[in-house]
């Protein structure tokens, strides 16, 4: 994986890290909070996809850009999210306000 | 009963956490752990781990221990900083509970070790220092490795066991594909 960060109109994904712990939680947010505040970004999409290990930094990491996005009235999404990841969003009860993806989802369902 | 024990000193840099849990994980495995039960105790490792950095010594280097002992089937760690120390170990333990919260803490980590693990003890004095103590048992039975005769008259060996369904029926068996083609 080549780029963390890539935009497509207002749709912001973040691919994910292999290991989403505190370090690399740290990595991310400060690059993707100047890119949310500078792009007009009304979809964020975290990708999980080449993710296998994520502890409570990344969910905290997760909320916080989730509040940034609520406030600017955007929303939030996790995409290829698979098995033990969705166990740990789902402890962490995050899916109550971000919506998760096994795969992609539809173009509608973005901003 | 089996026993085996190892020790862990390193610098409270970020840069370490990673290779903290695997190190535990790479401990574990002659409990011939299933990988989720692998996945739960990195986790729970890795957030002792974390804790220690930021709130235990807040930044500064120092050295974190962690102490890992088997004892039969039974995972022990122990997560050991001498920074900080928490006032109110209850209070802490809290689930959302953070002192941090500007730093994007969530506040689940000492929910995540419960969660991970099987029991969770914290001990901890203002000043002092923090030790979190966690156990696992891994269930796995030891296993024969499946032996099959492939029609070449080679002989493929496979650690991979029936895989179980639900109800804790034997299903069929998975081959690892890579080894097959």
């Amino acid at each position: 994986m080549n780029q963390v960060f890539t935009i497509a109109g207002t749709v912001m994904t973040i691919h994910l890290p292999a290991e989403l712990d505190h370090h690399s939680a740290e990595q991310i947010r400060a690059e993707a909070d100047r890119l949310i505040r500078t792009r007009n970004i009304r979809s964020l999409m975290f990708d999980f996809g080449g993710t296998s290990f994520m502890d409570s930094s990344g969910i905290g990491m997760i909320i916080g850009r989730y509040k940034m996005m609520r406030f600017m009235g955007g929303n939030v999404l996790a995409i290829r999210v698979g098995e033990q990841m969705r166990k740990i969003l789902t402890m962490s009860g995050i899916y109550k306000v971000i919506d998760i993806y096994e795969g992609l989802p539809q173009q509608s369902e973005l901003y | 009963m089996q026993q085996n024990e190892m020790k862990l000193e390193f610098d409270s840099r970020s840069c370490n956490e990673g290779f903290a849990r695997v190190t535990v994980a790479a401990f574990m495995t002659q409990l011939n752990p299933t990988l989720e039960e692998v996945a739960d105790v990195k986790t729970a490792v890795s957030e002792a781990v974390t804790n220690a950095i930021i709130h235990g010594y807040e930044g500064r280097v120092e050295k974190v221990t962690i102490l890992g002992r088997i004892e039969g089937q039974e995972l022990y760690v122990e997560v050991r900083d001498e920074g900080k120390g928490i006032a109110d170990v209850a209070l802490a333990m809290e689930p959302l509970y953070t002192t941090k919260e500007e730093c994007d803490r969530a506040g689940m980590g000492f929910s995540f070790m419960q969660a991970f693990m099987d029991s969770l003890e914290v001990e901890s004095e203002p000043g002092r220092g923090t030790c979190v103590k966690m156990r696992k048992r891994i269930s796995r039975e030891e296993r024969e490795p499946v032996v099959t005769k492939r029609t070449d008259g080679t002989v493929a060996k496979d650690t991979q066991e029936a895989s179980q369904t639900a109800d804790g029926q034997p299903g069929k068996l998975i081959w690892n594909k890579q080894e097959r083609s």
